[in-house]
């Protein structure tokens, strides 16, 4: 029980935090906002599985990705297939002149199913795409970069044109991909209609629980002698190779893990947002989702959430009055987070907890023993001097 | 010679050649278990790079080094790490962030693979062996200090105390007395005297009162090659190493 409690939940400040943010996700949020709000956070929600994917693989791993979007976008299309293909039933796409089939599939004259779409009729191969198609092409990137001890800079921009080739390839490809305007018209799951308030409520609801499971995961995963190992890999790699680990192996790891929790996410966002298009995949996307680890705090697993609330909630509010402006708010936010607040919330929290409010109770706390008046107007006035 | 069983060590012909420039020229060098071996030699001897290239992390343009029969060139670093090969580098290298006790743990040889090191269990067992090496290294009270906060003569101690984690039979042991004084240049004597049972040493070192103190057999390199081999004494009184070496 004890090792469950320190390994699993992540002693005192790990359960604290998990219960902080449980009660924020599922009490607080859906009690005080409406039903349009709780949609948007909900959609905000799945962007967080890639923040959180960012903070096992930058920030702990010290690797850096700008290319979660792909990721995003595989489980994202896999979804979208499936929700795609329960919508294109024979009865109502009738008017077509090939009924049966996805409706831009019918205007770019594909007279039937390609053998890609085949097994997405099937809502368990379709969810069972959504893990491991991300984890696979994520294996295999990592496999050919990291066997070759590619890494920094170099990584980052290769995943980055990865990104922008896998939107230019959807994008290119109309009449298999829906192209440009993505999959759209998405309807029911297994009959179950994903479009009503009360849908939209439960799967906020699966969003914010798979995510709270996500952190448990990554916790009993980081809490063990992987989050020494990561550690000591960024410190010194060297050492760690020559104490017989194959570095490479524990980097494609986390690019997978990192990879399928983006895929969930993308999945999510379908059933959600109901759709998918080739601008939620490629380059802005992936930095975004760069910018919300490091907003939150590159190495904290509860800062992912809370930066990917705020920004989008910044984001939101802004770029409502000021649409033009927000891309280089986006911008500046970045730099200025990475130069001033490398540890992002997170660390502000930190910086908090351990510093700033013991130093405030000692300044405010009336001196327990101190009779003498003058003690006494002495500390009010150090007070006042805050 | 190139299938002797006796040596647990045997590096032939060894040559690598960056650019043209061989900082190590057809070298022939063979170490017997139980043997402790110190490598002297100028700057720009080829020392490091010999123990760069026996551990994996520089290829040798010709030449093959065996290790208990085992052909060593052309595998990679965590291979040959397997194979019961040590190696401790010139600046003391130890995860600063980690306590010395998470520094052991993590040399423990299990749990090397992605998987295993998900399952791995801190049992009675690594425990144990964490606290006999802490002991062996003199670093038993400061087993919950970080790394960073070490003094340098113990950080060495430290690195050789992950290598003593792996349980290898060959420790290549670069400049291990660098900068310690000398109180704590005695101890490491011993220590290194201690450990050389049941596995062979290769030391390089330029101090010569410690050389003297812990070495079976010299070998000096010189541009790349074999300048000399024998005894301490034997090498000492050799013209050629006092010539490019040692000074008259």
């Amino acid at each position: 029980m004890n090792t469950f409690y320190h390994r699993v939940l992540g002693g005192k400040n790990g359960t604290a935090g998990l219960i902080a943010l449980a009660v924020l996700l599922l009490v607080i949020l859906p009690c005080t906002l409406n039903s349009f709000w709780v949609n948007i956070v909900g959609k905000y929600l799945t962007f967080a599985f890639g923040a959180l994917g960012l903070v096992l693989l930058w920030g702990r791993g010290g690797v850096l990705s700008l290319g979660q979007g792909l990721f995003f976008g595989l489980g994202g299309y896999c979804m979208a297939m499936f929700l795609k293909l329960e919508a294109s039933d024979p009865v109502s796409t009738k008017i077509q002149s090939t009924p049966g089939i996805p409706d831009f599939m019918d205007w770019n004259q594909l007279t039937h199913l390609p053998a890609m779409w085949v097994p997405f009729r099937h809502l368990s191969f379709a969810l069972l795409a959504v893990v491991t198609l991300p984890a696979i092409v994520a294996f295999i990137i990592g496999l050919a970069m990291f066997k070759r001890r590619v890494g920094g800079v170099y990584f980052a921009i290769i995943t980055q044109a990865l990104a922008l080739i896998f939107s230019l390839a959807i994008d290119g490809n109309q009449g298999y991909t829906g192209g440009r305007n993505g999959i759209t018209d998405l309807k029911t799951m297994h009959g179950w209609d994903i479009r009503t308030h009360h849908a939209q409520f439960i799967l906020y609801y699966a969003t914010s629980v798979i995510l709270l499971l996500s952190i448990v995961l990554l916790q009993w995963l980081l809490c063990g002698k992987m989050g020494k190992m990561l550690n000591a890999m960024r410190d010194r790699e060297d050492r760690v190779r020559f104490s017989g680990y194959d570095v490479a192996m524990f980097k494609v790891f986390l690019f997978c893990v990192a990879a399928i929790l983006s895929g969930i996410g993308g999945a999510l966002f379908v059933l959600q947002v109901g759709f998918i298009a080739p601008s939620l995949v490629g380059i802005v996307p992936s930095i975004e989702m760069v910018i919300f680890a490091a907003v939150g705090g590159r190495a904290s697993l509860f800062g992912a959430v809370y930066g990917t609330l705020l920004v989008n909630a910044g984001k939101s509010l802004f770029s409502e009055s000021f649409p033009q402006a927000w891309l280089f708010c986006m911008g500046g936010l970045f730099i200025g987070v990475v130069v001033l607040f490398p540890n992002g919330v997170a660390g502000g929290w930190d910086w908090w907890r351990k510093k700033a409010w013991p130093w405030l109770q000692t300044k405010f706390k009336p001196a327990p023993r101190q009779p003498e008046a003058g003690g006494m107007v002495n500390i009010v006035a150090k007070g006042e001097n805050l | 010679m190139s299938n002797n069983t006796s040596f647990l060590l045997s590096v032939e012909d060894l040559t690598v050649s960056f650019d043209g420039f061989k900082a190590v020229d057809a070298l022939n060098l063979y170490v017997e278990k139980d043997e402790l071996r110190v490598i002297i030699g100028p700057n720009g001897a080829g020392k490091t790079t010999l123990l760069d290239m026996i551990c994996g992390k520089t290829r040798p343009t010709s030449g093959s080094i065996k290790f208990r029969n085992h052909e060593l060139v052309g595998k990679s670093e965590h291979e040959i790490v397997r194979f019961g090969v040590g190696r401790k580098f010139q600046t003391p290298s130890i995860y600063e962030n980690l306590t010395v006790f998470e520094n052991l743990e993590i040399s423990y040889p299990k749990g090397r693979s992605v998987f295993g090191c998900v399952a791995f269990q801190r049992t009675p067992e690594v425990v144990e062996r964490i606290h006999k090496v802490a002991a062996e290294i003199s670093l038993k009270e400061c087993l919950d200090v970080e790394g960073a906060f070490l003094s340098h003569g113990q950080k060495q101690w430290l690195e050789i105390g992950m290598l003593l984690m792996q349980e290898p039979e060959l420790v290549m042991l670069d400049e291990p007395v660098a900068g310690m004084s000398p109180a704590e240049r005695e101890q490491t004597a011993a220590l290194i005297q201690r450990i050389c049972k049941g596995r062979c040493i290769v030391v390089i070192e330029h101090d010569m009162e410690f050389v003297a103190r812990i070495a079976h057999k010299v070998t000096v390199l010189h541009l790349g090659k074999l300048l000399a081999e024998g005894s301490m004494e034997e090498v000492r009184n050799n013209p050629k190493v006092i010539d490019v070496y040692l000074g008259h």
